[in-house]
């Protein structure tokens, strides 16, 4: 049942092809069979497949594809440059009104993730913008909605404007407006209830809002997990309001995605954010490439090393460095790398992000046990200042004392210690490899190998 | 044809308002499956490539599972060769009989049944992603428990996700049954020991448990689900008679996953495929019957509380593949 990228699908039709010389029209159209399947299988719309397969058919069996001599990497790299180019460029920024407050709706359907984005959104709007905004709760329908907003303004220590559920959502909206004017907010996210983009009602009150509120920007809020039936309601709300963005929640899933494609494709509106976790600051910018390998399968390299970068201190991954090759490095030091590693996310979630390690023998099944760095974590915390420098102090008796401290067994105490010089002989004769050749560059940790 | 027969009859002697809530809610999902599939067979005179590949776009468009479609047409295709099938119009027949074969498999309907503890406590826990409508569903299935004369208990185990403990409480105002609840940020599996306690002691009939939303891949998250049936499990042997995966039916391809990880974890009974009442078709269902064995037991058809119907697979297929078969009748009777 694993799913299969692209590249691995095209595998077969390759291998029919090799030893043949060139290709022929009849092996482009078995190679977009395998394209048409994976993009399918991403659940991207059928409809949108289609067009999508003319489009770079057209390109394949003219030159570039055929005359090629790697037929198989050039139609993958031809659909990943047609993928990238639909899915749009990069545009995160968010709209300013000429006259504040700036006015946002957050659209969609129930369980899309819209209050939780909305606070994610209000929190980047501080953080990066240097903004004031106001959280709006509009959604008088679903129990305790309104609850749920303001426990996530207290959480981040925002204000959040509310009426209870007696009151129109229209009503609630207007005067959320009066008192962002009133204080002074430079924002105000409006969180409306989910509703069917076919309840015509509904659809009618979100009309209502938007005449009254003008609002500068409204974000229709899609599970990235949505199937072909992303097209409609992307459709209906587009239709309905005039979207002005798509914000793409729980891509932090496993779910290929391909429903960005398809609201892509069907409302031309740029995909602002995605929706990386729970936490309220899991909400980042959308980068069509990335999305385009996703959806091909083909792993997140880009991603992985941006998460690298975000989180290894580059000060202290210099002073690391120096130690390294002074060979001062110490189990203390050991630790704060671990830590580090520990900050960039689930390792398991990092290893799905290498292209081709779902393909690799055992890692489809590897699960990194989170907990097992807890362990090391606790031995090396169980030992004194002088063992932590000097390893080779840790005598039996001491053995037994870190073990009883850190809860863990002397075996893996012993393991532990072994691992450090074994890790420590690597990375000096690394660092005695690297000095002889040619010039290195910042970062050069053992997990970046 | 006494298949198709046989469905007939069973629809004609229970008409009653849960099969035309079914038709009701899936109109629009027949209408747009037929009209295609006649549509299909009116524009292709000859049984070919191009037939099949529109076929299977068919499939695709109400999200049934990818496997599902490729195996469906291979075995297409193996018929259309056996029995020399060369115009679109003998197909018809082949491809409705071979929908419902998927979906039935060789299950009698008692597998689409909860299964309930009589005379003593019985334990549901409903687990899925984020936003499914776990919390919506429990309410509603409350509400039909407590018309039936049951007494009902609810856990509150999404000590998560800001407001869930609340939402439940508003359900349970509603419904009338009371709510077990820690505060926010508590040990779920906490929160369990003391419902079932709770339930134990106070009688109750049926302790639905409500549980915060996951992705599947969180394996941590999923280990605190295991755990949490684990201590449902020791404080009743025998407990939970019934998990249940709350599905979005607008949910692709990824259900299938979230329906096997889910599985893994917590042993899934049954699936309620929720938002039915929308343009999605929640086709998917059928590869998770094909392919992992777990039924659907109900669906949620819209926000009033008495919106969730118990699943009957004959009405569900009949629902959407209905003119198909009164086609294949009218035919098999001349």
């Amino acid at each position: 049942m694993a799913f299969e990228g692209l590249a691995d699908r095209l595998q077969g039709s390759i291998q029919k092809i090799r030893g043949k010389g060139k290709v022929n029209e009849a092996d482009v159209k078995e190679m977009m069979r395998e394209v048409r399947l994976a993009l399918l299988e991403a659940d991207v719309n059928f409809k949108v497949v289609k067009t999508f397969i003319k489009k770079v058919s057209e390109r394949a069996v003219g030159q570039e594809v055929m005359q090629s001599l790697t037929p198989g990497q050039q139609v993958i790299k031809v659909v990943k440059e047609e993928l990238t180019e639909l899915m749009g460029g990069e545009q995160s920024q968010i709209a300013v009104a000429k006259k504040p407050p700036t006015v946002i709706m957050m659209v969609g359907l129930q369980g899309a993730g819209k209050t939780t984005t909305a606070g994610k959104l209000a929190s980047l709007l501080r953080k990066k913008h240097n903004r004031k905004p106001l959280l709006v709760a509009a959604d008088i329908y679903r129990p305790a909605a309104i609850k749920q907003l303001e426990t996530i303004g207290k959480q981040l220590d925002l204000p959040v404007f509310s009426m209870g559920d007696q009151v129109s959502p229209v009503e609630i909206a207007k005067a959320g407006i009066a008192k962002a004017k009133e204080d002074h907010q430079d924002y105000v996210l409006i969180d409306t209830a989910g509703r069917l983009h076919i309840d015509e009602t509904l659809m009618d009150e979100l009309k209502q809002i938007k005449d009254l509120s003008s609002p500068e920007e409204i974000f229709l809020v899609v599970d990235a997990m949505t199937g072909q039936d992303a097209v409609n309601v992307a459709q209906n709300f587009d239709d309905a309001l005039g979207v002005t963005g798509v914000v793409l929640t729980k891509l932090d899933g496993d779910t290929r995605g391909g429903a960005a494609l398809s609201i892509r494709s069907v409302t031309q509106k740029p995909i602002k954010f995605v929706g990386m976790g729970e936490k309220m600051d899991a909400l980042e910018a959308f980068h069509p490439e990335r999305m385009a390998s996703r959806i091909l399968g083909m792993g997140d390299m880009l991603s992985l090393i941006e998460k690298a970068q975000t989180n290894v201190d580059e000060e202290k991954a210099k002073e690391m460095e120096k130690k390294l090759r002074t060979a001062s490095f110490t189990l203390d030091d050991f630790l704060e790398q671990l830590g580090q590693v520990k900050q960039m996310g689930p390792l398991d979630e990092l290893i799905k992000m290498i292209p081709g390690a779902n393909k690799m023998k055992g890692i489809d099944n590897l699960q990194v046990d989170e907990k097992q760095l807890g362990h090391v974590e606790a031995i090396i915390k169980s030992m004194t200042m002088k063992e932590k420098e000097q390893p080779e102090v840790i005598n039996a008796s001491r053995r037994k004392r870190i073990a009883k401290g850190s809860g863990r067994t002397i075996q893996e105490v012993n393991r532990l210690l072994k691992q450090f010089e074994d890790m420590k002989k690597m990375m000096k004769q690394m660092t005695n490899s690297q000095q002889k050749g040619k010039k290195r560059g910042g970062l050069n940790f053992p997990f970046m190998q | 044809m006494s298949f198709f027969k046989k469905i007939k009859d069973k629809l004609t002697h229970s008409q009653d308002t849960m099969s035309d809530k079914f038709r009701e809610g899936l109109t629009k999902t027949r209408d747009n499956f037929t009209t295609k599939m006649n549509d299909l067979v009116a524009r292709y005179r000859t049984v070919d490539e191009d037939f099949f590949e529109e076929l299977e776009e068919i499939l695709f468009e109400a999200d049934v599972g990818f496997e599902t479609i490729v195996k469906l047409i291979d075995e297409l295709k193996m018929e259309v060769r056996r029995q020399n099938i060369k115009d679109t119009k003998d197909i018809r027949g082949v491809i409705s009989k071979k929908l419902v074969e998927i979906y039935q498999g060789d299950d009698d309907e008692e597998n689409a049944l909860l299964q309930l503890q009589e005379d003593e406590l019985t334990v549901i826990l409903f687990v899925g992603v984020n936003g499914v409508g776990k919390t919506t569903t429990i309410g509603k299935l409350a509400h039909q428990f407590k018309e039936d004369g049951k007494k009902v208990m609810l856990a509150a185990g999404d000590t998560f996700r800001a407001g869930a403990i609340e939402q439940l409480e508003v359900w349970g105002q509603r419904v009338g049954v009371d709510v077990i609840k820690h505060g926010e940020g508590a040990d779920p599996a906490a929160v369990m020991y003391d419902a079932v306690q709770s339930a134990k002691a106070k009688k109750a009939d049926i302790l639905i448990c409500d549980t915060a939303g996951r992705l599947q891949n969180k394996v941590n998250l999923m280990k605190e689900l295991e755990k949490v049936k684990k201590v449902i499990e020791r404080e009743l042997p025998g407990a939970p008679q019934e998990v249940l995966l709350a599905l979005d039916a607008t949910t692709g391809q990824n259900a299938l996953t979230q329906a096997k990880i889910f599985k893994e974890a917590t042993n899934v009974t049954g699936i309620v495929l929720t938002k039915l009442d929308g343009t999605a078709k929640g086709g998917i269902v059928l590869a998770i019957k094909q392919e992992l064995g777990i039924p659907v037991k109900f669906v949620g058809l819209g926000e009033k509380m008495d919106d969730l119907q118990p699943f009957d697979a004959e009405k569900y297929v009949y629902g959407l593949f209905a003119d198909l078969i009164e086609d294949e009748k009218a035919e098999s009777d001349e």
